[in-house]
């Protein structure tokens, strides 16, 4: 009985909206589009967000990263033919932090060096990571085949070598890689195992993550290369020499161009970084270190995407609520239009809840066929952000639920009003209504 | 729905049959500061069966009168039992529901939906009596055929004529098998023929012991009717039987 009901009023109500084709879809237009925005608003913010988060906790959360930047005053060299500039991590940086923080786990100083690799008639230009054995407890880089660096390679100075998936793929297409000798500048090197790609190569700072992919397009790498470090430290030294037109040659003393420490549990990034900073300023005199936290930056960008859906959200429901409003207006002018059919109604034994229920399902059916209309065009849209913006964008099902159950109350509480003045007519009077 | 079961159990004629009993009805308006006496004492019982016509001119307070029969207004002093029951003290939804149940109602200017079509105009009472969707269709045919409209069932209003588009009022009137039909000029937007077919269906629905009250101001009207109340100034003026 109470599905007849409704399954009645409800075809009643097509009806209706269906004798004012163009009016009901010019209403409902407030409501697909409030309810797309909704949808697609997120769907970027989340993408977004989801990205960043991605990138940063790629770089660990229990980690501290350091890295070696050229001090701002030392850039424009002081007017001497040669100048030698000596910056950045020291070993004896790496090893205060071992001796000095109580809760450390591991430190890692990693020097890298841009080479080119040969194998056989191949040339790629790679990055020569000189690290320690234990660099793989810091990174999510996984050992695919052979082993990684181990202690006795350090110790002997091996020239061995460790080589990455991208190398892999580039060098190596035919030839299993393991046992084979690389040639990196001058000396062969022997690759005893693979690790996966690191695909965040040079992340660290903000910017890079932020601008992954140009790094990517300047492409300089094919992949990466972990020598040990006391081998790189022989063969490559801590000198890099520029050559420069008019100022000569330039030339850079740079012991490591990172550390990473890694501390026991994620309660413990904060008190080291605190320790790490004042140690940094006590040992060096200039700006020639960066201090990066990804634990920070996740939290960072988690507040940043926070304030980011608040305003996105806030966008959107304003334009739902304009929606609304333009649904409210034509209930009202469809109620006074409809008086009469309100007062036969009425004068025939529809009591007042009867009217109410009339006239707030049509609305809600507008706001529901407005609201699925709405999901449809609001998929679409990250869809065609993603592919012509190159954007990643993700819909998520919460998203879809929100938007919909927002045009249902949207209906709902617009519908309200103009429902409660038709069954408050006074059925004489509506009767009586030309 | 729940409220009024079709048997109509809370219904009880009183003894002697009527229907209807007004005792020292009055009705007045608040207009401003004047208070406006439409109906001043009205007494009247109607009996089952009965075919009365209201007569009077302008002003009279026929149509308050068929206001509160039609429990679409409140008396502001006296008492009304409609089927034994005192209308005067019944809320808005009761109200209603009365109205759906005991009262069937033919206008002047026929009142159909103009979006539905004759069954489901002939439909609106009893859907709003609860009636199930099969026993609804079933009795809107019926009334359809017996308003002889059984081949355009299908058609909207605006496809009928004046006097076609009148006889499904009818049909929708008697849906809920009311008390009383009510019906206010239910001739006065009609041509002559059409009116008298219309005429004919009320004597027969008179025949067959239906209570009908027209309220008109049409004296052939009144003619056809057994009694006649003639109403001036919101008092009855005088009343008589034809036959």
């Amino acid at each position: 009985m109470f599905f007849y009901r409704v399954r009645r009023t409800v075809k009643l109500g097509i009806k209706s909206l269906w004798l004012h084709r163009l009016r009901s879809t010019l209403t409902a237009l407030g409501i697909i589009f409030g309810v797309a925005s909704v949808i697609a608003m997120l769907a970027i913010g989340e993408g977004a967000s989801r990205t960043a988060q991605e990138q940063i906790a790629r770089l660990g959360s229990q980690n501290l990263i350091i890295k070696t930047v050229q001090p701002p005053e030392d850039q424009h060299a002081t007017g001497q033919q040669q100048s030698l500039q000596e910056y950045g991590l020291t070993y004896k940086d790496a090893e205060r932090f071992r001796n000095s923080i109580p809760n450390i786990q591991v430190v890692v100083p990693v020097r890298r060096v841009s080479q080119q690799a040969w194998y056989r008639n191949r040339k790629i230009p790679v990055e020569v990571i000189g690290t320690v054995p234990w660099h793989l407890e810091t990174t999510p880089i996984r050992l695919i085949m052979g082993r990684f660096l181990a202690s006795a390679d350090m110790d002997y100075k091996q020239d061995i070598c460790v080589i990455d998936e991208g190398i892999v793929n580039e060098l190596f297409a035919f030839d299993d890689p393991l046992e084979q000798h690389v040639k990196i500048a001058s000396d062969y090197y022997t690759v005893v195992g693979i690790v996966s790609s690191q695909s965040l190569a040079a992340a660290g700072t903000q910017e890079s993550v932020e601008n992954n992919d140009a790094k990517k397009q300047a492409g300089a790498n094919a992949g990466s290369i972990y020598i040990p470090l006391t081998t790189v430290k022989d063969r490559f030294g801590e000198m890099t020499v520029q050559l420069s037109g008019q100022s000569g040659a330039n030339v850079e003393k740079v012991e490591l161009q990172e550390i990473i420490v890694k501390v026991a549990n994620v309660d413990l990034v904060v008190p080291t970084r605190n320790i790490l900073q004042t140690l940094l300023e006590r040992f060096h005199k200039k700006a020639d270190y960066q201090l990066i936290v990804p634990l920070e930056l996740l939290r960072q960008a988690r507040r940043t995407q926070a304030i980011f859906s608040i305003v996105l959200g806030s966008i959107a429901a304003i334009s739902l609520l304009v929606g609304g409003i333009g649904i409210m207006n034509i209930m009202l002018a469809t109620v006074s239009e409809r008086t009469r059919e309100i007062g036969i109604r009425r004068a025939l034994g529809a009591r007042k809840r009867d009217i109410i229920f009339q006239f707030l399902s049509e609305t809600l059916i507008l706001t529901f066929a407005g609201g699925l209309l709405g999901i449809c065009l609001g998929c679409t849209i990250p869809y065609f952000v993603t592919h012509f913006g190159k954007m990643p964008t993700v819909i998520t099902g919460t998203s879809l639920l929100l938007s919909f159950g927002i045009s249902g109350a949207v209906g709902i509480a617009f519908g309200l009003y103009p429902a409660y003045r038709a069954a408050n007519m006074d059925p004489i009077e509506s009767l009586r209504h030309e | 729905m729940a409220d009024l079961p079709a048997s109509s159990k809370t219904l009880d004629f009183t003894s002697d049959g009527s229907i209807l009993v007004f005792e020292k009805l009055c009705k007045n308006y608040q207009l401003g500061e004047v208070e406006l006496k439409v109906l001043r004492d009205i007494d009247l019982v109607i009996k089952k069966g009965d075919y009365l016509a209201v007569m009077g001119p302008s002003g009279s307070g026929k149509s308050t009168l068929l206001n509160i029969i039609g429990c679409l207004d409140h008396p502001t002093a006296g008492k009304y039992y409609l089927g034994g029951q005192d209308v005067s003290v019944l809320d808005d939804d009761q109200l209603s529901s009365i109205r759906g149940r005991h009262v069937g109602f033919v206008f002047q200017s026929f009142n159909l939906i103009a979006q539905l079509n004759i069954i489901e105009n002939i439909e609106i009472p009893m859907f709003y009596q609860g009636v199930s969707e099969q026993q609804s269709e079933v009795r809107a045919i019926e009334l359809a055929e017996l308003v002889g409209l059984g081949d355009r069932i299908k058609h909207r209003p605006s496809e009928l004529s004046g006097g076609q588009q009148q006889r499904v009022a009818i049909a929708r009137a008697l849906a809920n098998d009311p008390l009383i039909i009510l019906a206010d000029e239910p001739t006065g937007n009609l041509d002559s023929a059409s009116g008298a077919d219309i005429l004919t269906i009320l004597d027969r629905l008179s025949e067959q012991d239906k209570t009908l009250i027209v309220i008109t101001h049409d004296e052939q009207i009144a003619e056809h009717s057994q009694r006649q109340i003639r109403l001036l100034d919101g008092q009855i003026q005088k009343q008589w039987y034809n036959r």
